[in-house]
């Protein structure tokens, strides 16, 4: 038994603040100082708080230490470790009380509001140690459902907790396992899609980083459940640390016995192995994904057959994704009515979204399904940086579409999100704020897709080309209304005549912000104006005589001589010239020059 | 790994490697150990060491024990305090010995080590 435990996270985001050297000057100090046998120093995934990282928790104290440095190392052993003083100028503000106590870390609006199953052991185990794994319950449900439930039974199981997909289409995961389960066939597959490529997205990244061995364990259980001996974790290598953290879980189950042949003494087999993708967006859908797994050049094929049926190798598969996958061991130990306790009639248990864009709180967070847009952007996030306003939310990515400010109070959930014209997608959620313009936001989204369309059908490849061209226009202020129209036309076009998923929602971020944000497209249409100050070609920078002092500061900085003036008399911009920088606005004392 | 027995023994041992990896909950029992430079200089990290040593060995997890500086009387150190059940059990000139009584005794039994309490000394 330790006295202390020292947390060090060890997620993605803490890593490039450099917390490894954090740990490794621990872990140094702590065994020069005698202490190694009383404190354990070790690293886990993701806290959450990544905007804060990087981050630290001592415990039993639950010190919540934040942007700690390789400097604050000392301080916080001399000070905290060995007399016992907790270092409060390293405190996370919030776990500070106005009387000066520190407020358990729950309690902070950061984390009041978030409920974390799929996050549970993220930022509580050491993900390379399997041994803190089983501390936690782990390979516990492994070994109920092996020694006493039946296929049949674990499906009923999940069926009943109300599972859906957490990959963003929302299918109902027990349905899914029980059509694989009815396939006929000796050989069946278990897939776990890790191909995040949303972007702005790092949940799965996070999952596995920080749990890599829930993962393992559910599909482990999946493949009980369906009949199958064989898996595979299909992960973009663009995520390093997920991949080595998953590479050393699966080499340790199997040392366990926990993979490989005959597991815990019955009949059962099962192994993984890892597939590691080039970072394509299109291997994320599972048709393409599997042709990948299979030594193809990712491209999506006809559903039907459904991988259920006919899948990877041609055999019966489940694909499932990773967040999905993290919930599974939870719902055998708990029970498929503690599950289905939480969130919404039709969108059973949790969701993790991961916070970016323009918000206080960037990170990871977990919540209910049901839990509404105004509470994680306002109560979890902090709202907009520097007092802006809030103008949209993209959930799903370039697959998915806005939420527009006025519907910020909608209850979360697949269905809802699709009544508005959005989807819940993997979760990545990007907040935007009276800066952004979204004709850019969309320009920005289709530009994605037109990079990542495969190829393989026209409708996508051509479709969303042509359709970035009108976007194109509409910013440089060279579309008609007529163009508008025929915008909406081809989104639909593509959405029907895809072949895949792909094709079919990469019009959404077009169509979501056409109908909720019309007025700025005629903006730029009719007035040949940019409501938000972002599409370059439709901007002005103009002096104002009134306030400009002559101070030649902003012609001295103008990098193409576009401005001109004698000292102490106004001066001014020569539109010709200029290409809208914004070095001179910046650069500006007296708030003389201004854009429309 | 051949059976869930096996898991669990596996289990049950590495918890107490991760105890104390919270904050304490209601009901927990949490003891803690004077470790300025005058409880250290009496004796408290062997006291300190005895504990975690005992906690572990019975395998207690609804125990927290931790260090906290100075309690004031220097010349009672070391100074063991015991939170449990809204009280507050304050040992001194304790002893690693001493220490595992108290464990034993007070945590595990819910008998006082009143002979080891402040006002007996």
């Amino acid at each position: 038994m330790f006295r202390s435990h020292i947390l060090v996270c060890g997620g993605t985001g803490c890593t490039s603040g450099n917390s490894i050297k954090i740990y490794e000057a621990l872990v140094h100090r702590i065994y020069k100082e005698g202490l190694d046998k009383e404190v354990h120093v070790t690293q886990t995934g993701c806290f959450g708080l990544c905007a804060l990282g990087p981050i630290m928790i001592v415990y039993p104290e639950g010190a919540f230490y934040s942007q700690v440095k390789v400097e604050d190392v000392d301080e916080i052993v001399n000070e905290h470790i060995i007399k016992g003083r907790i270092v409060t100028r390293l405190l996370y503000k919030e776990t500070v009380g106005h009387d000066g106590n520190i407020k358990a870390l729950n309690d902070t609006n950061f984390y009041k509001k978030q409920h974390r199953v799929a996050l549970r052991n993220c930022g509580v185990i050491n993900p390379e140690k399997i041994d803190e794994y089983i501390a936690y319950d782990g390979y516990e449900a492994l070994g109920k459902v092996l020694t006493e439930m039946t296929p049949q039974d674990v499906i009923d199981e999940i069926t009943r907790s109300g599972l859906r997909g957490r990959g963003g289409a929302g299918f109902p995961t027990g349905r899914k396992w029980q059509f694989a389960r009815n396939s006929e066939g000796k050989k069946k597959y278990v897939c776990c899609n890790a191909d995040e490529g949303d972007p702005g997205a790092f949940m799965d990244r996070s999952i596995l980083e920080g749990d890599p061995h829930a993962v393992i364990e559910a599909m482990a259980i999946a493949a009980y459940a369906i009949g199958s001996d064989q898996g595979y974790i299909y992960i973009r290598a663009e995520y390093p640390i997920a991949v080595q953290r998953l590479t050393i879980a699966i080499q340790q189950a199997r040392e366990y016995g926990l993979l490989g042949k005959n597991i815990f003494g019955t009949d059962f087999c099962f192994d993984l192995d890892i597939r590691l993708g080039a970072g394509a967006f299109v291997c994320g859908e599972e048709t393409a994904l599997m042709t990948s797994i299979e030594g193809h050049r990712g491209e999506p094929r006809p559903r039907p057959p459904f991988p259920a049926v006919k899948g990877l190798f041609g055999k019966p598969t489940i694909l499932n994704n990773v967040e999905t996958y993290a919930n599974v061991p939870q719902i055998i130990l708990k029970g498929a009515d503690w599950f289905s306790s939480m969130g919404t009639e039709k969108s059973r248990g949790t969701k993790v979204f991961a916070l970016g864009g323009k918000i206080q709180n960037t990170g990871l967070v977990e919540i209910p399904m049901g839990t509404t847009m105004r509470e994680i952007i306002y109560d979890i996030g902090g709202g907009c940086p520097n007092g802006k306003k809030f103008k949209a939310a993209q959930t799903g990515g370039p697959s998915g579409g806005c939420i527009p400010a006025h519907l910020i109070d909608t209850p979360i959930d697949y269905d809802n999100l699709i009544s508005i014209g959005s989807m819940m997608g993997s979760g990545g959620l990007i907040v935007m704020d009276e800066d952004n313009c979204m004709v850019d936001i969309a320009k920005f989204f289709l530009e994605f897709t037109v990079d990542e369309s495969c190829g393989k059908c026209t409708p996508c490849r051509v479709g969303t080309k042509r359709l970035y061209e009108m976007l194109c226009k509409v910013t440089d202020g060279t579309a008609t209304m007529e163009d508008l129209d025929k915008m909406e036309e081809l989104c639909y076009y593509i959405k029907e005549n895809s072949l895949c998923g792909l094709g079919q929602t990469a019009p959404n971020p077009v169509l979501s912000t056409l109908r909720y944000f019309r007025d700025e497209y005629e903006a730029h249409v009719r007035d040949k104006r940019c409501p938000a100050g972002v599409c370059k070609k439709l901007l002005r920078y103009k002096i104002v005589e009134d306030k400009c002092k002559g101070c030649t500061l902003c012609a001295r900085n103008c990098p193409v001589g576009a401005i001109t003036g004698t000292v102490k008399e106004p001066h001014v911009i020569d539109p010709a010239k200029c290409i809208k920088c914004g070095v001179c606005m910046e650069k500006c004392k007296f708030g003389a020059i201004v854009k429309e | 790994m051949k059976s869930l027995e096996e898991l669990r023994a596996l289990r049950e041992k590495m918890r107490s490697q991760t105890d104390n990896r919270s904050v304490a909950a209601d009901g927990e029992t949490v003891i803690k150990v004077g470790m300025a430079t005058c409880g250290i200089a009496a004796g408290a990290r062997p006291v300190l060491e005895a504990l975690l040593d005992e906690a572990e060995k019975r395998r207690l997890h609804n125990v927290s024990i931790s260090q906290t500086g100075c309690i004031g009387m220097c010349r009672l150190e070391p100074i063991v305090e015991v939170f449990r059940d809204g009280q507050k059990y304050t040992y001194v000139y304790m002893t690693p010995e001493k220490a595992r009584r108290v464990v034993a005794e007070h945590v595990v039994n819910g008998n006082v080590c009143t002979e080891f309490l402040i006002g007996e000394n």
